[in-house]
């Protein structure tokens, strides 16, 4: 059975040349914060790879932190700048938050809310999920003294929409408000350039970029004050304690640089792509709504999300990996029940419209095989997922007390 | 798959016998816990994360689907409706017949498969013509057909049972050992799945409104206040704090629960003995037997606790005049008359006939009472 990978942007295959900086890095080993010249050797790789990384997002290399990874980033941005700003001024206690952030940021929103007196102020989003740029003016000239920060995506990692980070950043910065920005779906398939941005903050992750997962960075603004969460060995700036991944960072230097690199022929072929992806499943299944901006230039280039009217969307993605075809329902499902995405209620779907989503995601190993195979299937795999129905709400099977 | 050693082996046998097997495990609260407590409660993480480790180690997908909308409407909700009305209902049996054999059966036939395949201890087989049956597992311990007395015609033809025919649970066990599934040793489940602490009584008081009253003898005098009769089951002694013993000394049981004037009625033991039990939404199991249309009676054995033992009976339907169900659900009344009276009889519970190890049908309980004596 021919195997058909669309979901890049839960993970997207690991490149060899970020293997190989890996497997050389790990194979040296070393901890880069030794004084002996096998730490100074990890040290090397880890600075090279931070200095590269830093090329990349347009930063300065003292201003990258690495992490874990895309949460890890999200956790210390939105806590760091919630404390220190408050530390300094026990009012600043609003975080105002697009509505379709990614869990890494709302939990962390919503966990500072139940813990460390912050107000979160959830801000609306049109029917594409573009955050409404007004509400956020209109939030902060309410009571400017009273944000703690700002934080919106650069890209929703659901549907794909690109956000007005650039405007909500400038608005920000007229009030002196800092600005965490979540673009671990952005980063390497849009241009991000963290100088020109205006964000104190913003939270990138390797294994998005074709890095192994287990690596990203937050980019720290020199002037940004930022608590650490996590204590210990004092490494990178105190910022984020913790033994240092040479091995991880190289990767993750090696898959940026390539992506950043080539992402001015890569863009333009993942979005032809995606646009015959769209073309084709909209020709197999009319009833399917493509969501997001209607304008192809406001969506991610790799991303391509629909909801299928009358199918759950778990009983699509299952008929779908039966024929080969490996997608996402693009929510999560952390608590191992599927629940509907709050991106999509947030973009005024009915829960069962939500109910039906599916969303395909390109990477820099798809091909049009892969829009083949997909499109070749859809139409069957939509009817009996349609067929399955909503099984979940209510049965055609006759039962003892059905009368 | 639950996450337990009987749906992990039921799975592997399945697989073992060259079907296309795909796990499945049921979400059924939106509000999973994190981790299992004891021999209570399920559907948390944890079980989850078990009932996946057995599918990888049998090399089968696994997908957890949500029917924790239709479990809450279906099984829960018809809990706490049936104690509200003074009943005592089968949640678990309430679940099989709505839940696993109606929601995922359904939905399993639409994205294509066959059957269901739990780990029930029970039995499906053929008649000549090729009807199923529905009969008790070989190890009577376990048979678990009580719990499946509910399944029609129609659900039973999809129906995958491969522990019918084990001897008896420890080689489950020690065929989930041998097979390398980590859950060999997991503890059963007992108790009501959604009520995590067993506490039926505290659960319920959060759910419905319970007003303190009265309760009576058996000839209506007062001797004790409850502090809400729904919380209440027919045959029930414990939790009465009766200030007065009574007048023989012996223990007291409560005989019947009066929601609408929201009394509770106790009185000694062996007026609980009932050998006449009337029951409504008749279903069977297959094929109905020729006297269930023409209302004669026929020799069977009724048993109404899943752990109780089959009694001797007579059985007949009463047809209601006009009224019809459709296929396998009659809307007649089930009249079931014992040869020796049994103790502790509840409307709400479920009544299943058997001849031999063959299961007939059920109907829910509705009333019973003793021949010999009058109502109270």
């Amino acid at each position: 059975m021919v195997s058909v990978y669309l979901d890049h942007a839960a993970t997207t295959p690991v490149t060899p040349h970020a293997l190989a900086a890996f497997t050389q890095q790990a194979a040296q080993g070393g901890n880069p914060s030794s004084l002996h010249a096998a730490g100074q050797r990890a040290r090397r790789a880890l600075e090279d790879a931070r200095e590269s990384l830093a090329a990349t997002l347009g930063a300065h290399p003292s201003e990258v932190v690495f992490t874990s990874g895309g949460t890890e980033a999200d956790n210390l941005a939105v806590k760091g700048l919630y404390w220190a700003r408050r530390d300094t001024d026990q009012g600043r206690r609003r975080i105002l938050c697009s509505s379709v952030e990614h869990h890494a940021v709302m939990d962390t929103v919503e966990w500072l809310e139940r813990h460390e007196g912050a107000e979160a102020v959830w801000l609306p989003c049109d029917a594409a999920g573009i955050t409404d740029v007004e509400a956020v003016r209109a939030e902060l000239e309410r009571d400017p003294e009273s944000v703690a920060l700002i934080t919106v995506m650069w890209a929703n990692n659901e549907v794909g929409t690109l956000q007005p980070v650039a405007e909500i950043a400038a608005l920000a910065a007229e009030h002196g408000v800092p600005m965490h920005s979540d673009a671990v779906q952005a980063f390497g398939h849009v241009p991000v350039d963290f100088a020109s941005s205006g964000l104190a903050t913003m939270a990138v992750s390797g294994h998005k970029v074709g890095a192994p997962v287990g690596v990203g960075a937050l980019v720290v603004r020199r002037d940004a004050t930022v608590t650490p969460v996590q204590h210990g060995g004092g490494q990178q700036r105190g910022l984020r304690s913790g033994t240092l991944d040479a091995a991880g960072a190289a990767a993750f230097a090696a898959a940026a640089a390539d992506a950043v690199g080539r992402l001015g022929e890569e863009a333009p072929r993942l979005a032809a792509l995606r646009d015959r992806l769209v073309e084709g499943v909209l020709a197999a299944v009319p009833d399917a709504r493509l969501s997001g901006p209607a304008d192809p230039a406001l969506r991610l280039p790799g991303i391509a999300h629909f909801t299928f009217p009358g199918c759950e969307g778990d009983s699509l993605l299952f008929l779908l990996d039966m024929m080969g075809v490996e997608a996402s329902t693009g929510s999560a499902c952390t608590a191992g029940v599927p629940r509907p995405s709050h991106v999509l209620l947030s973009m005024g779907l009915s829960e069962t419209e939500a109910r039906g989503a599916q969303r395909f995601s390109l990477g820099w190993s798809s091909g049009e095989d892969d829009v083949e195979g997909l499109v070749n299937v859809i139409g069957s795999a939509f009817r009996q997922a349609r067929q399955a129905g909503m099984a979940g709400h209510e049965s055609v099977i006759r039962t003892a007390s059905t009368r | 798959m639950s996450g337990g050693v009987d749906s992990a082996v039921a799975a592997a046998r399945a697989v073992e016998a060259g079907h296309d097997v795909v796990g499945v495990h049921l979400a059924l609260s939106r509000m999973p816990g994190t981790l299992r407590t004891g021999s209570r409660g399920c559907c948390t993480i944890e079980d989850s994360n078990d009932a996946w480790r057995a599918c990888d180690r049998l090399g089968i997908p696994f997908y957890v689907w949500d029917f924790s909308e239709r479990f809450k409407a279906d099984v829960v909700d018809d809990f706490v409706a049936e104690y509200a009305a003074g009943r005592t209902p089968n949640p678990c049996m309430r679940c099989n017949e709505r839940i696993k054999f109606a929601a995922l059966l359904e939905k399993a036939l639409a994205l294509g498969f066959d059957a269901v395949c739990t780990g029930h201890y029970a039995k499906v087989v053929r008649d000549a013509a090729g009807n199923p049956e529905l009969h008790r597992a070989a190890d009577w311990a376990k048979d678990q057909s009580y719990v499946l007395g509910v399944l029609t015609r129609e659900q039973l033809e999809h129906c995958l049972f491969p522990l019918a025919d084990t001897p008896s649970k420890a080689e489950v066990r020690a065929e989930a050992e041998r097979r390398g599934l980590s859950v060999a040793k997991k503890p059963d489940s007992h108790d009501i799945c959604f009520i995590s602490d067993g506490d039926t009584r505290g659960w319920l008081a959060d759910k419905i409104e319970m007003t303190p009253g009265d309760i009576l003898d058996e000839t209506g005098q007062k001797v004790g206040e409850h502090g809400g009769a729904n919380a209440f089951t027919v045959g029930q002694r414990r939790g009465l704090r009766l200030g007065r013993p009574a007048p023989d000394g012996k223990p007291r049981f409560v005989l019947e629960v009066r929601p609408k004037d929201n009394t509770v009625v106790v009185g000694p033991e062996q007026l609980l003995a009932v050998d006449e039990i009337r029951g409504i939404r008749i279903s069977w199991a297959g094929a109905p037997l020729a006297e269930a249309a023409s209302g004669e009676e026929f020799a069977c054995t009724a048993q109404v606790r899943a752990h109780g033992d089959a009694l001797p009976a007579r059985a007949r339907v009463v047809h209601r005049e006009g009224a019809q169900g459709h296929e396998g659900a009659d809307d007649g009344e089930l009249v079931v008359t014992l040869d020796e009276p049994l103790r502790g009889v509840a409307p709400g519970q479920t009544v299943v006939l058997y001849q031999g190890t063959r299961v007939l049908g059920q109907a829910t309980i509705d009333s019973a009472r003793s021949l010999a004596r009058p109502s109270l």
